[in-house]
């Protein structure tokens, strides 16, 4: 799975970072997503379809 | 509308959502507002930049006459629409990383042991909301915003004050005074010599970005302290009642400390205590959930019917902490988002955590439905909460 961010749209809630840290970080000075990886299968893509899910800014997005 | 049984969200919600989901109430001050009560459409309203969060506007579907609090600060990030409120969230939420809250961590811990040490040396019955659930935000909140310790006492007796029911209108302005003159004064000493807490380092991006507003610091240091204390507070007392009250799910806890994250997300979803936070101005003509809302409409996302929506959680008013409620709604949604969630989250986990370790005896004194819960206040809770462990 693929994983794309909108990082002008991001507001830095850290809800990805806690659903998936092993993926997504946030900038230091503001806040805002950092990824880790963009590339992702297994376990990890089904936390990163529910990270993408509660995202309040849905500034993430996924495709196959 | 009160809630049951003494905290299940009130039983209309469960009627309304069913039989007119997008409907129009009549608000105290006499407007009218939408009210949205399902988790889709709550969810696709604060998500739309189309709906306002200016309080400020005399559209605004406000619940009470706020005029004098708006009068005394500047707008805060709660009440900023795009193309202010972006810039103005990022400057400062780069403070509430994941990351930065992680190092908060043991000191947070220290305050919570310090805390149940005062607890477990009172008499018993003991006030749980007055050696716990109060102190430990707002001692949280003097380390973020690096009040001096000497200056410890008089922080926590005034914003006491300002959140005690038992204050006059007249003790409560006084309270915001001193208050406000008082972070007025350590802002003025930090831009003499800037420190290494979260007021320091506002006032050097401040400087380094030729931005430098004093007012609008003293405006997000009151609302920080606002936000991150009542709240906090009420979610460590009903938290507790609830796991107390739920022997079963507290017994999981105690098996499994690696719950403790989904307890306090499932917690969070099960009482949705500021459920009027979500409140907003239509500034367009915008379709909900297939009703029409119409620019210059007020809408109210009720937070807490969209938490025990069916729709989005089996057996909604269940409380089951190894759900993974990560998708509620108890901190809001969209660009304004609960700037102190992981704050929020970290001293809900390290306090549960902790107490329950700590006092494996602990017991609510009084009947659960007699408790003197905030009944009618915007942010739900308990006024006190008498525990005993021997």
């Amino acid at each position: 799975m693929r994983i794309t961010t909108d990082v002008d749209r991001c507001v830095g809630a850290g809800q990805c970072v806690l659903t998936e840290p092993a993926v997504f970080d946030q900038n230091e000075a503001d806040g805002t997503v950092v990824l880790l990886t963009d590339e992702v299968g297994g376990e990890a893509a089904e936390r990163v379809r529910e990270a993408t899910h509660i995202c309040p800014a849905q500034a993430l997005s996924i495709s196959d | 509308m009160e809630r049951r049984c003494p905290y299940a969200p009130p039983a209309e919600y469960d009627r309304i959502r069913a039989e007119n989901p997008v409907s129009q109430v009549e608000l105290p001050t006499g407007k009218r507002a939408w009210v949205l009560t399902r988790h889709e459409d709550v969810r696709a309203m604060l998500a739309d930049p189309r709906f306002s969060s200016d309080r400020a506007n005399p559209q605004f579907p406000a619940l009470v006459d706020n005029t004098r609090m708006r009068e005394a600060f500047k707008p805060s990030l709660i009440s900023m629409d795009p193309p202010e409120h972006g810039p103005a969230r990022r400057a400062v939420v780069g403070e509430f990383t994941v990351r930065r809250m992680e190092a908060l961590r043991p000191r947070i811990q220290e305050i919570v042991d310090q805390a149940i040490d005062d607890l477990l040396a009172a008499e018993e019955p003991a006030d749980l909301v007055t050696h716990l659930s109060l102190p430990v935000p707002s001692l949280v909140i003097c380390e973020l915003l690096g009040v001096p310790y000497a200056d410890h006492e008089f922080f926590q007796q005034h914003s006491g004050r300002l959140l005690s029911r038992e204050t006059t209108p007249e003790d409560r302005r006084h309270a915001v005074d001193q208050l406000t003159g008082y972070l007025d004064k350590l802002i003025v000493e930090k831009e003499a010599a800037p420190t290494d807490d979260l007021l320091g380092r506002q006032i050097v991006k401040q400087r380094e970005d030729n931005n430098v507003d004093h007012e609008a610091l003293v405006s997000l240091a009151f609302l920080l302290l606002i936000a991150g204390h009542e709240t906090t507070a009420n979610m460590i007392s009903l938290g507790v009642v609830a796991l107390l009250e739920h022997p079963e799910q507290l017994k999981l806890l105690r098996d499994d400390p690696g719950l403790t994250l989904s307890a306090v997300e499932e917690l969070l979803r099960y009482f949705t205590i500021a459920e009027l936070a979500t409140t907003r101005l239509a500034t367009e003509d915008v379709e909900i959930g297939g009703v029409l809302i119409k620019a210059g409409e007020g809408v109210i996302g009720l937070s807490n019917s969209a938490n025990h929506d069916p729709a989005a959680y089996e057996r909604p008013d269940e409380l089951d902490i190894a759900r993974g409620a990560r998708n509620h709604v108890a901190f809001g949604f969209g660009a304004h988002q609960c700037l102190g969630q992981n704050l929020a989250r970290m001293e809900l986990q390290i306090v549960f955590d902790t107490l329950f370790r700590r006092v494996p005896s602990l017991r609510i004194a009084r009947p659960v439905d007699e408790l003197d819960y905030k009944r009618n206040s915007t942010v739900y809770g308990l006024h006190s909460l008498p525990v005993a462990w021997t």
